[in-house]
């Protein structure tokens, strides 16, 4: 069985999938954001899966967009994880509960 | 496709997936993101299989490279432990099973809807996957939101220094007062 296009969309929703669910499971923000770097890479993998078979330059611009917009929510997201550590002395999402009541 | 890279796909695809389940059982954030480095680098090696060996460039440079040295930093930074096994709300593990539930049917669905349309043949002799199309693409058509991507990266970069500065408490209390001042200024004024 020859890869094909359903092969790569199918491999991209399994790996969507599990980070999803792990963002839901993960306590940690760290884990978090590692989850939710996953989803980014399952849909990079749909735009350059759907490029090759369309012949089409532009799903991997959107590709590169991609990672661009991924550096910078580490950069910034890793900024606010070690200010919230400097505050809580923990990274556990549940503690993030000040703003409660 | 030949038989050979066919049997490649499967194994990076395995070796994705196998990562990714590591990454969301393990406690340890650390065997986590070394976890999700593997996913990365098995994402990369199908981009080349699919012919775009730029954006899997970019991958191992980008991801593997510079975000996971990032996290890995800031894990050994804040010197972070395992996870205590505190039992978090009942809900939000049937929320995450539930969630897990439709988005893999949805996959499924995508597959068989996909694969039910006539297949279309990739051309071999297509070249969208090369560094010179690509450079074309950017510096032409998309010129603008190349630029744009400039300025968020330099604003991410701004945004990162202010979050992680640590003002001593008279610098912070002077801060605050210069932007109490300049309220009740603009306050005067109106």
């Amino acid at each position: 069985m020859e890869p094909n296009l359903a092969t790569y969309l199918g491999l991209s929703g399994i790996l969507f999938t599990i980070g999803c669910v792990g963002v839901v499971f993960k306590r940690n923000a760290l884990g978090m954001f590692m989850c939710i770097e996953l989803m980014l890479n399952a849909v990079n993998l749909t735009f350059v899966a759907f490029s090759r078979y369309y012949a089409d330059v532009h799903g991997q611009l959107f590709v590169f967009m991609v990672m661009s917009v991924a550096a910078a929510e580490a950069a910034v997201g890793l900024g606010i994880f070690i200010a919230f550590f400097r505050n809580r002395q923990s990274i556990d999402v549940d503690t993030a509960s000040i703003l409660k009541n | 496709m030949d038989m050979v890279s066919t049997a490649l796909f499967f194994l990076f695809a395995g070796f994705a997936i196998m990562c990714a389940i590591s990454m969301v059982y393990h406690k340890n954030p650390l065997y986590s993101a070394i976890s999700l480095v593997g996913v990365f680098i098995a994402l990369a090696c199908i981009y080349l299989t699919l012919a775009a060996p730029f954006i899997a460039i970019v991958q191992i440079l980008v991801y593997a490279g510079a975000i996971m040295v990032l996290v890995v930093f800031v894990i050994m930074l804040l010197n972070l432990d395992d996870e205590p096994n505190t039992s978090r709300l009942r809900y939000l593990y049937a929320l995450g099973g539930g969630l897990g539930i439709v988005l893999l049917a949805q996959t499924l669905f995508v597959v068989y809807a996909v694969s039910r349309t006539p297949n279309t043949a990739v051309d071999p002799n297509a070249t969208v996957g090369n560094t010179l199309d690509i450079g074309r693409a950017m510096y032409t058509e998309y010129l603008l939101p190349v630029e744009i991507v400039g300025v968020m990266l330099l604003m991410a970069i701004v945004g990162s220094v202010v979050l992680a500065r640590r003002l001593s408490q008279p610098a912070l209390e002077l801060v605050i007062d210069n932007e109490q001042e300049r309220v009740n200024e603009e306050l005067g004024l109106e």
